[in-house]
């Protein structure tokens, strides 16, 4: 399966009323796991996130597409 | 600062008859705060036929534009309160916004992606135009407008609130039988009342330059994060009424007001966007904060609080004054209710249910929204910026883009006014929703059509198929307690005994809502649905009447 690049978030049992809803829902909670932490203890949870991310995905192929980009232009 | 060509007008101030007589007056409803929501409460009230008193410590309209966009369900609310046209004909409607990353465009929405609605998403016009019409409209409508009658005291009462109110020439003593707090952000009612407000205020910094100039841009709401022109920082334009654009500068939590306040400082922060030798003329300056806030309960007995002096939110999205309006709008019908005694009192509290669940979504967008604009740390900085990036090439990054979550009406999913469905429906009409407009035959509006009182709608093909059992039980609701009107929703035309026939030859009224032959919507007289079912049932309608209005 293709690296998704298209919006996909949502929560199973939640009604959405607008499209931007899941995407923020999304967000905060991910600025919410960084609050209080210092640089580098953001950096150590960012970490486990992508190994844990990556685990999950399973698929070697779809994980160096997401590679490759998130790499591009840095 | 006030440089604008606006000719602010200045409202007599008048000798209140209570100055001369002994005897304290009850009204039936007093509002206080001549703001565009207290107006509008006031406009509502007389619509509906009670004598209203309106108090303002001021003697003009909002000094500065301030308020600027107005969303499609607040212009359908002007609509009703018979202000909508000449606010639409002299704003500038707009649909589109463009956010741009550093000089490159990275995300558009359209906020009227589907044609066949009567009013644009969204419409800019300064303030003080908005509150010259409505207070045109409550004159005309016979509102008893007080200028430069301050609110001294305010005290309870199980049946009435008595307020003190200061003249300039000497104090008096009125009493109303329900009180409408429009007073604003820092209302001084709530502050009397020493009634708390929960949330937070945000650190960062806004300057707004109204500035009048020539240009070609089109009516569009631009928004920048990281600009060349004013680098680290987001920028806001927006087009105005007259010719008058704003530019709303983030400065950061560091900014000195006074300093970036100074019209050489604004001007070249205006040149360095404009990127040319352009002429123009700054015509309001303004810097400002904000806070995300808002009372735990909006009905404080006889007291109702709208508007800002309720709640208050960042400016990213408009839901500032666009909920005051729906506030109003979900007030109006229920006061009105109660004050007739065709519901009791605990409809009010509906009010607060419904209205801090609509503050609560609009504080929660708008904090979203802020922290996504002016991100609180390093880490928050680095996503934020990784999102600007990847949206560049890629839509699921767009969509993350938070550059304001524009103002909608909440679907009150919780209200304990919905009667839950039973029957299967697809879309997003669900008990609680704001009803969506559609185009009829003959060039109207079905918004048009809707609110002021309870109304059945039947959906059908042909008006002669129908069920002939209906007109009957249309006679039985007209009657009723709750007097409810009915519509048939038809494809094509066809009278029935007891309703009126709307006819919808697009099929789109009827796509929107989900709707076959024999489809039946309860509607709330401010345009929410209450209940719907697949067929008609007349005790199942007088169910969800009672339950709309908490009898039993």
């Amino acid at each position: 399966m293709p690296l998704k690049l298209e919006p996909n978030f949502r929560e199973p049992g939640k009604r959405y009323f607008h499209d931007f809803t899941p995407g923020d829902d999304f967000y905060e909670l991910l600025v919410d796991t960084h609050r209080g932490l210092s640089d580098e203890q953001s950096a150590q949870v960012n970490a486990k996130l992508i190994l844990l991310l990556a685990n999950h995905i399973g698929d070697i192929a779809v994980l160096r597409e997401a590679m490759r980009i998130a790499r591009s232009g840095v | 600062m006030m440089l604008s060509a606006y000719p602010y007008p200045r409202f007599e101030y008048r000798r209140p008859p209570e100055l001369s007589e002994p005897e304290v007056h009850r009204h039936p409803v007093i509002v206080v705060g001549a703001g565009p929501i207290g107006i509008a409460a006031a406009i509502d009230c007389r619509l509906k036929g009670l004598p209203v008193v309106l108090l303002d410590d001021d003697d003009t309209v909002s000094v500065g534009s301030r308020g600027l966009c107005y969303a499609k369900r607040s212009l359908e609310v002007l609509d009703r309160l018979g202000c909508g046209e000449r606010v639409v004909r002299k704003g500038v409607s707009w649909n589109v916004g463009r956010t741009f990353f550093r000089d490159e465009e990275v995300y558009h929405f359209n906020l009227a992606p589907q044609p066949g609605h009567k009013r644009p998403g969204m419409l800019n016009l300064q303030q003080y135009y908005l509150e010259e019409f409505e207070l045109a409209r409550a004159r005309e409508l016979g509102v008893d407008l007080r200028w430069r009658n301050r609110v001294a005291s305010v005290s309870c009462a199980p049946d009435h609130v008595k307020l003190e109110v200061e003249t300039p020439e000497g104090t008096y003593a009125i009493e109303a039988e329900w009180l409408i707090a429009a007073d604003g952000a820092g209302s001084p009612i709530r502050k009397m009342l020493r009634l708390e407000v929960d949330g937070h205020a945000f650190q960062d910094r806004f300057l707004i330059a109204d500035i009048a100039m020539k240009a070609e841009f089109p009516p569009e709401r631009w928004f920048w994060f990281d600009p060349p022109f004013h680098r680290h920082q987001s920028v806001l334009l927006h087009r105005q009424a007259d010719n008058v654009w704003r530019i709303d500068f983030q400065l950061g939590s560091d900014a000195d007001p006074e300093l970036e306040k100074r019209p050489e400082n604004v001007r070249r922060r205006v040149r360095a966007m404009l990127g040319d030798e352009r002429e123009f003329e700054l015509t309001w300056v303004s810097v400002y904060s904000f806070q995300c806030r808002r009372l735990r309960n909006f009905r404080h007995g006889r007291i109702l609080f709208v508007g800002d002096a309720a709640h208050q939110v960042s400016p990213f999205g408009a839901r500032g004054a666009n909920s005051g309006y729906q506030d109003v709008d979900n007030l109006g019908w229920k006061l009105q209710f109660v004050m007739a005694g065709q519901a009791p009192e605990t409809l009010l509290d509906s009010y607060s249910d419904e209205r801090t669940f609509a503050a609560d979504e609009n504080i929660l967008n708008s904090t979203r929204s802020t922290d996504f604009i002016s991100p609180k740390t390093a880490i928050s900085k680095v996503f934020r910026d990784a999102v600007l990036e990847l949206a560049q090439q890629h839509a699921f990054a767009r969509r993350l883009v938070n550059s304001g979550r524009l103002s909608v009406p909440t679907v009150y999913t919780d209200s304990a006014l919905n009667t839950e469905d039973v029957d299967t429906f697809a879309g997003s009409m669900v008990p609680g929703a704001p009803m969506e407009d559609g185009p009829l035959a003959g060039g109207g509006w079905l918004i048009d059509e809707l609110g002021g009182q309870f109304q059945l709608l039947v959906f059908a093909d042909d008006p002669a198929m129908l069920d002939s059992q209906l007109p009957a039980a249309f006679e039985a609701l007209a009657a009723g307690r709750v007097p409810t009107q009915s519509l048939i929703l038809a494809r094509r035309a066809g009278k029935v005994r007891g309703a009126r026939t709307l006819i919808d030859a697009t099929g789109i009224v009827t796509s929107r809502y989900d709707a076959a032959p024999g489809t039946v919507y309860l509607a709330r007289p401010d345009q929410h649905v209450a209940a719907r079912w697949r067929r008609m049932d007349l005790a199942r309608v007088r169910s969800a009447l009672a339950r709309a209005t908490c009898h039993g």
